[in-house]
């Protein structure tokens, strides 16, 4: 049951909304969008992580979440600051 | 029982990821798609992560989930302020609905130093942080 509803109701919005999000991320006027962009995808994926860890019960996959929230910080905040870096004397 | 509090929390934060999703595509302007983002996502990803928790029900995941979700909270509004500010400063147009602009005038674009009421940003000295 819960398995299920994870499988078919759960992921596929999640797949839904990671799709949305990669328009924006091929579209995206500016760099600064391809940023946030990227940075939200990496989040989705650690949700769908998460929800991956429950329908195999294996609690090991959300060490993989954790150091994905650590790279998504790390890069958004290198993307910004040489992207601001870049247009200041 | 269980189940279904697991079910429940997935499903809203699944929905905020979603409308999050759907916010960042059809917003008009940088600055509104990365509010809709940094708050939605937190709050959706710390439900599920909630659900996790709830649901092996052990002590070392719950630590881990609560690492998580602690992290995304410390690390979301850094992060956004930053890319924030960054769009500030390169100009980033804003939406032509826009009726506030708070900061206009008070940045150097050059310098990117900040500057309060009544000074001129181009005759303020540059901070000594970069000593």
């Amino acid at each position: 049951m819960l398995n299920n509803y994870l499988l078919l109701g759960i992921l596929p919005v999640l797949s839904i909304a990671a799709i949305l999000v990669f328009i924006r991320f091929l579209k995206g006027p500016y760099t600064l969008d391809r940023v946030v962009s990227l940075d939200f995808l990496i989040n989705i994926g650690i949700g769908i992580i998460a929800i991956y860890s429950i329908v195999t019960d294996h609690s090991a996959f959300l060490d993989v979440a954790m150091i994905l929230a650590l790279i998504a910080f790390l890069g958004s905040i290198a993307f910004s600051y040489y992207l601001e870096q870049r247009g200041k004397q | 029982m269980t189940e279904i509090i697991i079910m429940a929390m997935t499903s809203v934060g699944t929905l905020f990821i979603l409308i999050a999703a759907v916010g960042i595509v059809r917003m008009p302007d940088f600055f509104l798609r990365l509010s809709v983002t940094i708050k939605a996502a937190t709050l959706g990803l710390g439900f599920i992560m909630g659900g996790t928790a709830i649901y092996f029900l052990e002590f070392s995941v719950t630590a881990k989930v609560i690492a998580i979700i602690f992290f995304l909270l410390i690390t979301a509004p850094v992060s956004g302020h930053m890319m924030g500010r960054t769009a500030y400063f390169t100009g980033m147009k804003l939406w032509k609905g826009t009726i506030l602009d708070e900061l206009k005038g008070k940045y150097d674009r050059k310098t990117h130093s900040l500057t309060s009421d009544g000074d001129d940003p181009s005759e303020r000295t540059p901070p000594v942080d970069e000593l």
